[in-house]
């Protein structure tokens, strides 16, 4: 038996198949992965992501503390409520997760950190920020719904009142605002325009069947795998972790190098990565049937690489995934599905972004 | 509760197997397992001519989620496989007894049929799997 949501029960009795995920009993999907991907792409879903971990950093030092301790930079953060995603990093440069940070406050931070890792992800915090007197606070009492889709903004808009809903709606991408004991923030993993919210444990049931209620369709973890492979996003444990830096994991646009003096743990590792060259991080787009699965080798011309996502595209009726190879980069690789090469073609993610697909197959 | 046609055999890893009159053998995989594996897209059956053993993997169903073999029932030879399954994979799921047959076989021993598991005993079996 795992760890429960606070819609445990609701996600049974809409007769979801139940998976363990990273400790966690979560749902896969409530009968079919695929509709609920196309309703996401089409219209609007719904996920439970209470499982990942809310932390709120407080403190006259806060700031400081999280320039030395994410690669990415928060004195990007200007505006309250903005959002930014960053790398966390040990020394060598290995990503101990990736996360988001919305700035609060001059004083405050929060945190939204992986379900899998929130254990690891507190102690470190919580070492690292004793330095800088920071004080680290999970939130256990809180739920979290993500909800995604073309229709996802204006569904979940129509629960609240008017003043609140032109605030919400005002919301532009990337930022969130409180909103009595919600958090409501324009972010997703999907590709599509939504919201995530943040909401008390005990309020997340009567929002959930409200959502539902307003037409908002319940989607599991296999669509939302789906969803953000195509989107190109990263997940953390398959496309990077502990033995792969940010680098070689296409997250590169995510470390600040700027300001030469921001001092970030994994900074001295990953200049001598990047002055060292090292291993491209692609899409890939099956050229021949089959699907590709993470850890298949894909044989380039300079050498062998290793497929770290793949799955079934639904938007695009294809197979694609995520590899890190070896450069040069060549535009035709072949993977190895079962001991037999398939051609594959080498493309820049995101493959699908607004219901749209981005590359043509 | 899933679907067990009375009048097909089936193995513990879920196939069934239909007799035709001429004593050659159609496969696929139970209503079951289609429900276990969620929707399928894809599947790589064998060709015809090929040599299978009782319980060799023989052909591949893919869900969105993850590769699973198929095992084959008998021993025998691969008369056609399913190619219709290469354009709608679905139909694994949807007529899982019906069009989305996986691979027919002309078995080596025509007795073989009769060591698989009958209906009720594959109802017993699933009973006692999901416990």
């Amino acid at each position: 038996m795992g760890l429960e949501t606070p819609l445990h029960d609701s996600h049974v009795r809409l007769g979801a198949k139940m998976v363990d995920f990273g400790g966690w009993d979560m749902p896969l999907h409530y009968g079919s992965q695929l509709e609920e991907h196309h309703a996401v792409r089409r219209d609007a879903g719904m996920f439970d992501v209470s499982h990942m971990g809310v932390v709120d950093l407080t403190g006259g030092r806060v700031r400081e503390f999280l320039q030395r301790l994410l690669a990415n930079d928060v004195g990007r953060l200007k505006i309250p409520g903005k959002a930014l995603y960053s790398c966390m990093l040990l020394p060598d440069g290995g990503v101990i997760d990736d996360l988001i940070v919305y700035y609060l406050s001059q004083t405050s931070y929060r945190l939204v950190v992986n379900a899998g890792t929130r254990d690891k992800d507190l102690a470190w915090i919580r070492r690292h920020a004793a330095d800088f007197d920071v004080d680290v606070r999970e939130r256990r009492d809180a739920a979290m719904i993500a909800i995604q889709g073309p229709n996802a903004r204006a569904l979940t808009a129509s629960l609240l009142d008017p003043a609140r809903r032109s605030s919400a709606l005002e919301l532009p991408p990337f930022r969130g605002l409180e909103l009595d004991s919600w958090f409501i923030a324009r972010t997703g993993y999907t590709g599509e325009d939504g919201f995530e919210i943040v909401l008390p444990a005990e309020a997340a049931v009567a929002t959930w069947n409200a959502l539902h209620a307003a037409g908002v369709r319940p989607a599991g973890l296999g669509a939302r795998d789906t969803l953000r492979l195509e989107a190109g996003m990263n997940l953390y444990g398959n496309d990077m972790d502990e033995k792969h830096h940010p680098l070689e994991s296409g997250l590169g646009w995510t470390v600040a190098f700027d300001p030469q003096e921001r001092d970030f743990i994994g900074r001295e590792a990953l200049e001598s990565a990047r002055r060292a060259g090292c291993l491209e991080f692609v899409g890939l787009l099956l050229e021949d049937r089959g699907v590709l699965r993470s850890h298949q080798k894909v044989v380039t011309a300079g050498g062998l690489g290793e497929v770290t996502s793949g799955s079934f595209s639904p938007t695009l009726n294809r197979s694609i995934a995520l590899a890190r190879i070896p450069p040069p980069v060549s535009l035709d690789v072949q993977v190895d599905i079962r001991g037999k090469l398939h051609r594959a073609s080498v493309v820049k993610p995101p493959f699908v972004r607004q219901g749209k697909a981005l590359i043509s197959v | 509760m899933s679907n067990i046609p009375s009048d097909l055999r089936y193995t513990k890893s879920h196939e069934w197997v239909r007799q035709a009159p001429n004593g050659t053998l159609e496969v696929g995989i139970s209503d079951h397992a289609q429900g276990a594996l969620g929707d399928l897209v894809f599947a790589e059956v064998p060709e015809a001519g090929r040599k299978l053993d009782a319980g060799e993997a023989c052909a591949v169903v893919e869900s969105v989620k993850a590769a699973s073999d198929v095992y084959s029932p008998v021993s025998g030879t691969v008369i056609a496989g399913n190619t219709a399954l290469a354009d709608r994979p679905e139909l694994l799921n949807q007529e899982p007894y019906g069009s989305g047959w996986l691979f027919r076989v002309a078995p080596h021993s025509p007795d073989a049929v009769a060591a698989l598991m009958s209906a009720a005993d594959y109802e017993r079996y699933l009973a006692d799997e999901t416990k």
